[in-house]
């Protein structure tokens, strides 16, 4: 027996972009795949790590606990999408570049898309919610503190660009 | 880690599902938020040979309050009924346990009858689910059913459906008058399945006294374990000592140790999150006497 295979059409930081998979395909192995978007990263493939988050209609979703398929049609916002057109640095990335909010890197994609859809939810959190706002992504380097302090910087960038 | 080949459709309608579930029978599989059952397909635990993805049936998103209390239905996001303004006045249990559901980036997706389908005795809303006393109704081609929270979970993951059926919706009766909830748990990280979890749900009478006490405990059997520990503190008020509740609590759970926790941490874990579960579903309880009582409103100016 053959596979049956689907035409899903992502829109991907706002461009419409074709894939042809199985009904099994993860959304994060579409974006990494199919599309070549590697900013996604992946990590625990079951929805503990926050790795690999990414925003289907502006909200945090784990990408490895959605199927390509499923969201055909939606728009789809990774970490490749979140700069500038000329690559300045959105509020939040710039936030983790002053406080140091990264250090391998591995698990940073996942932080900056939530912490994105996080502060235009609450664009001034407390120390603590920013805390709970992050409590689904883990990261073995920083120890979090930096990440915390990166968020609250972000809201600060935030608040002066508007 | 990646699933197993399977057929997917996506229908858009109610009957078109219904068709479907009834055409594949026990080949079929509902897909909702996906956050359980994603994880089962990668660890290829479940490998089901069709899925029915339902997440474009509009008809069954929704969170319906009235004073009877509130109905939501099977494509509703737990983020959503965590913010529904009328579903926190009707029952405040809800958006105090999906608080507690994972992270909120699993309930961006994650629906609260596909938790209770999923049936794991570690999960939040089963418990909610019959600790109030709710309903799940079913649809299926030989027509609908509703299935009493106390039959629906049969054993570790394992419901009451039956092949070819789908929960379109779980109904969770509102907080009765004179009544206060609150929902505590104990996990080994935040937004981890909790090691012990308890709900509570206690009602006074005029003069502020326990007039009945039910808790629901989660993680400590293979289905939620609902007990009333009305004997053990009735006619006690929110000032005095109400320990025996842990005490009787404790005594009636039998849990299993795994990887996470021994028994007898789990059966200490029982007794603390009781009292403290108690306490605070009666502090709200004697709040909410107070805030009704008639003359409350006489000194306004």
């Amino acid at each position: 027996m053959t596979e049956q295979l689907h035409d899903v059409t992502l829109i991907v930081n706002g461009v419409p972009l074709k894939a042809t998979v199985p009904g099994r395909r993860l959304l994060s192995d579409c974006l990494r795949h199919d599309l070549g978007l590697t900013g996604t990263h992946v990590g625990c493939e079951h929805g503990v790590c926050g790795a690999c988050t990414v925003l289907v209609d502006g909200q945090p979703m784990r990408s490895c606990l959605l199927l390509a398929v499923s969201v055909d049609g939606q728009q789809i916002t990774t970490v490749e999408g979140l700069a500038g057109p000329g690559g300045e640095l959105s509020p939040v990335q710039q936030g983790f570049r002053d406080c140091h909010g990264l250090q391998c890197g591995f698990c940073t994609p996942g932080f900056l898309t939530t912490i994105t859809a996080g502060l235009a939810d609450n664009p001034a959190p407390t120390a603590d919610e920013a805390r709970e706002m992050i409590g689904g992504n883990l990261c073995r380097c920083t120890g979090y503190q930096n990440i915390v302090a990166s968020v609250l910087r972000a809201a600060e960038l935030t608040r002066d660009a508007t | 880690m990646k699933p197993a080949a399977f057929d997917y459709s996506r229908p858009e309608t109610l009957p078109e599902v219904v068709d479907l579930l009834g055409n594949l029978g026990s080949d079929g599989k509902v897909l909702a938020g996906g956050q359980s059952l994603l994880p089962l397909l990668s660890m290829r635990l479940a490998a089901p040979a069709h899925l029915v993805d339902i997440n474009r049936v509009a008809e069954l998103d929704y969170v319906r309050s009235n004073s009877d209390g509130v109905r939501i239905g099977a494509l509703a996001r737990h983020s959503s009924v965590e913010r529904d303004p009328g579903a926190r006045v009707v029952q405040p249990m809800l958006s105090k346990a999906l608080r507690l559901v994972a992270h909120p980036t699993i309930r961006n997706r994650g629906t609260t009858v596909g938790s209770i389908v999923h049936a794991d005795p570690a999960a939040e809303m089963p418990t909610v689910l019959c600790l109030l006393g709710g309903t799940v109704f079913v649809e299926s081609s030989a027509g609908h059913r509703q299935i009493e929270a106390a039959e629906f979970f049969q054993g570790p993951l394992e419901s009451a459906l039956v092949a070819g059926e789908i929960a379109v919706a779980a109904f969770f009766p509102a907080l009765p008058a004179q009544s206060g909830v609150a929902f505590v748990e104990v996990s080994r990280r935040h937004g981890d399945y909790a090691v012990v979890g308890v709900g509570a749900l206690i009602t006074v009478d005029d003069d502020l006294r326990i007039s009945s006490a039910r808790v629901g405990l989660l993680s400590v059997s293979a289905t939620p374990l609902v007990l009333d520990l009305t004997d053990a503190i009735r006619g006690k008020s929110l000032d005095s000592d109400l320990s025996d509740a842990g005490v009787i609590a404790r005594e009636a759970a039998e849990p299993e140790p795994d990887i996470h926790a021994s028994a007898d941490y789990r059966r200490h874990l029982v007794g603390v999150l009781t009292d403290r579960a108690v306490r605070e579903a009666a502090a709200a309880a004697s709040d909410a006497a107070l805030a009704a009582e008639p003359h409350a409103g006489s000194s306004q100016p």
